[in-house]
């Protein structure tokens, strides 16, 4: 039955929406920009978080890592890990693994002829680095590194700056070796590397992994394997089956690396909800008004409905479509609108150089670029529809309870 | 058979001091294809009397069956029901919806009763004809009339076939030959199709045409007189 009078609903709530059109196009511009804004305030927050989880993920972690079990605790030199074994290297050269690499990974400290600064030395396989890790990429003055037996070292920009020191000149790494006793070794800077944070051009320095090995007594231990896979997600089969294959050592996904980053990706979807409803309050109040002054103005024409025979749920129904209507209008212009804000005026995000310091703090990059997710767009619009409804649905009760006699005569 | 019965109906609105009794133990048959006027001064009970029997109020005391069916003790949505399958209602005011044409007002009930898009549209071409509209199915109410308006309210009462139409004051908005057209027309269809009228009026003309006339004075029938 609802089925057959659905068409009538749809009419009288399309043609009643323009009875005022003026009233419509209020209500439409409010409720477009509430979706407008709840869609680049979703693409902003969901660009910040990919940016901080990318950056988390090639900033040395991976998706996922294997090491000494003691090693994440005191990432000393006597709790390196062998080289893969059979078993490891069957998994790791498979298909599941996009791209792996084997590193010597120490605190060291860094001495130029003017200064000193506490680092983590990284002996890096720098073809297996790349699409792994920020190494990866060029570098932006000199050279990169070139073979696992480069004794050139690769510092960050930032770093050069801190030691006033330049490409071509030399640097010395301090550390221990296996023995306990002090290494060291004069290393020239073949290269300066750019970083997303100017904290991580600060905190790495990177080497050929033998150099690093032989400088440490190391042999062919190694301090971590990193890989990378296809996606982010669904790694627990992968880690489960390296877990299996290299039973005394320790394998972690990105997240169990990065628990922090895990609670604020947590925080920021309570968040983004708890925003999104701030945002439809303001949007609902003005929606039930309308919708209340629609009924109070046609209230002697819900009058002649019921006396025509209208059952009050299909007067509920015919509220709650003219509803749906103005919100699915409201809703497609709100996505059209913050679509084109972040896909066309700000497809190349926005440049926040100047307050690159000041967002260094928040672990945010520079540029802010939008991202937007089937996911966060769905959670939108099905809230902004069902909550809009929800609050259409008082003046929807109100209209279906009138007394028919006393509306009809209503002037 | 009757279409309506009334057994010691009263209607009184307010409390105490203020309480106007509208309607006073009304006692009432009206048959099968009977057509009915309610005459009577402002305020005697004649469209309160049509409310009650209409289902759109309730009597404070007393029994109304309409088609078999004893509204005084239905819910809203079986209110709603009888009015849809049962009654038809003409008011003073034309009362079209506004935002729907000619055609649409009058396929109106037909869709809420579930009739299919070809029936429902079959059948408002042939009434509209009827009452004389041809040619003027898709114009909206704004773009008719006074007389047209009521024609078409009547067309929308009668396309569904009910057993009873109730029109409150019909012609009291429109200019006298088009009134006598209009009258001319329901009995038409009350001789044609059956259908049982009871009808409020002031009007003598409309009187004059009435099988049955119902005198009311104070809430009462005073006078129940066969005209013809």
């Amino acid at each position: 039955m609802m089925k057959r009078t659905l068409p009538l609903l749809a009419t009288l709530g399309w043609r009643n929406l323009w009875r005022h059109p003026k009233r419509t196009f209020v209500i439409l511009f409010a409720i477009t920009l509430g979706v407008w804004f709840m869609v680049i305030s979703a693409g902003m927050m969901v660009g910040i978080i990919e940016q901080q989880v990318r950056d988390t993920i090639f900033n040395l972690t991976g998706h996922a890592q294997i090491h000494n079990p003691e090693y994440r605790d005191d990432p000393a030199i006597e709790h390196s890990m062998p080289p893969p074994t059979p078993a490891m290297l069957e998994i790791l050269n498979s298909p599941k693994v996009k791209q792996w690499s084997s590193r010597v990974r120490l605190p060291a400290v860094v001495m130029s002829e003017r200064e000193s600064r506490g680092v983590t030395l990284v002996g890096i396989d720098p073809k297996h680095e790349q699409g792994l890790s920020l190494i990866g990429e060029p570098v932006v003055e000199g050279r990169a590194l070139e073979s696992i037996d480069d004794d050139g070292i690769v510092i960050g920009r930032r770093m050069a700056e801190k030691l006033e020191t330049r490409v071509g000149k030399r640097i010395v790494v301090m550390s221990q070796n296996k023995n306990k006793e002090v290494a060291d070794r004069g290393f020239r800077i073949v290269g300066l590397y750019r970083a997303e944070l100017e904290s991580t051009e600060t905190a790495y320095v990177f080497t050929g992994r033998k150099t690093a090995q032989k400088l440490l007594g190391l042999n062919d231990d190694l301090s971590e394997i990193a890989l990378i896979t296809y996606s982010r997600d669904g790694l627990e089969p992968l880690v489960a089956s390296l877990r299996q294959a290299a039973p005394t050592l320790e394998t972690k996904s990105w997240k169990e690396l990065e628990p922090l980053m895990v609670s604020a990706l947590k925080v920021y979807d309570n968040f983004m909800i708890i925003w999104y409803l701030i945002i439809f309050g303001a949007m609902a109040f003005g929606l039930t008004n309308t919708m209340l002054m629609a009924i109070f103005e046609r209230t002697r024409e819900i009058g002649l409905f019921q006396a025509l025979g209208m059952r009050p749920r299909y007067i509920v129904g015919q509220v709650l479509m003219e509803t749906f209507i103005l919100l699915l209008i409201g809703v497609a212009l709100g996505n059209l609108t913050g679509w084109f804000t972040s896909d066309v005026i700000f497809a190349d995000g926005i440049d926040l150089t100047e307050f690159a310091r000041g967002m260094e703090s928040f672990q945010m990059s520079s540029i802010m670029r939008f991202q937007l997710e089937a996911r966060d767009l769905i959670t939108i619009n099905l809230m902004v529809i069902v909550l809009g409804l929800l609050a259409s649905l008082y003046p929807a009760l109100k209209a279906a309870r009138y007394v028919p006699v006393e509306a009809i005569t209503r002037t | 058979m009757s279409t309506v019965t009334l057994h010691k109906v009263c209607k009184t609105f307010g409390e105490g001091k203020l309480a106007v009794h509208a309607l006073r133990d009304i006692d009432l048959e009206v048959g099968n294809g009977d057509f009915v006027c309610l005459s009577g001064p402002s305020g005697s009970g004649k469209t309160t009397l049509l409310n009650m029997i209409g289902g759109l109020d309730r009597p404070t005391s007393g029994e109304i069956t309409v088609a078999n069916q004893r509204v005084d003790q239905m819910d809203k949505g079986e209110l709603a029901e009888i009015r849809l399958r049962n009654i038809g209602f003409v008011f003073q005011a034309y009362n079209l919806i506004p935002v729907l044409s000619a055609r649409e007002n009058v396929e109106f009930v037909m869709q809420l009763q579930g009739i299919p898009p070809e029936i429902r549209h079959q059948k408002s071409k042939e009434i509209l004809a009827e009452v004389g509209l041809n040619g003027m199915e898709d114009r909206k109410p704004a773009e008719l009339s006074g007389g047209q308006q009521q024609r078409v309210a009547v067309a929308r009462a009668l396309v569904s076939e009910p057993a009873l139409i109730l029109a409150d004051e019909p012609t009291a908005n429109l200019d006298s030959v088009t009134a006598e057209k209009l009258v001319e027309l329901l009995r038409h269809l009350n001789d044609e199709h059956g259908i049982t009228f009871v009808i409020s009026t002031h009007d003598k003309m409309v009187m004059g045409h009435a099988r049955r006339l119902l005198k009311m004075h104070d809430g009462k029938i005073i006078d129940d007189i066969q005209q013809r």
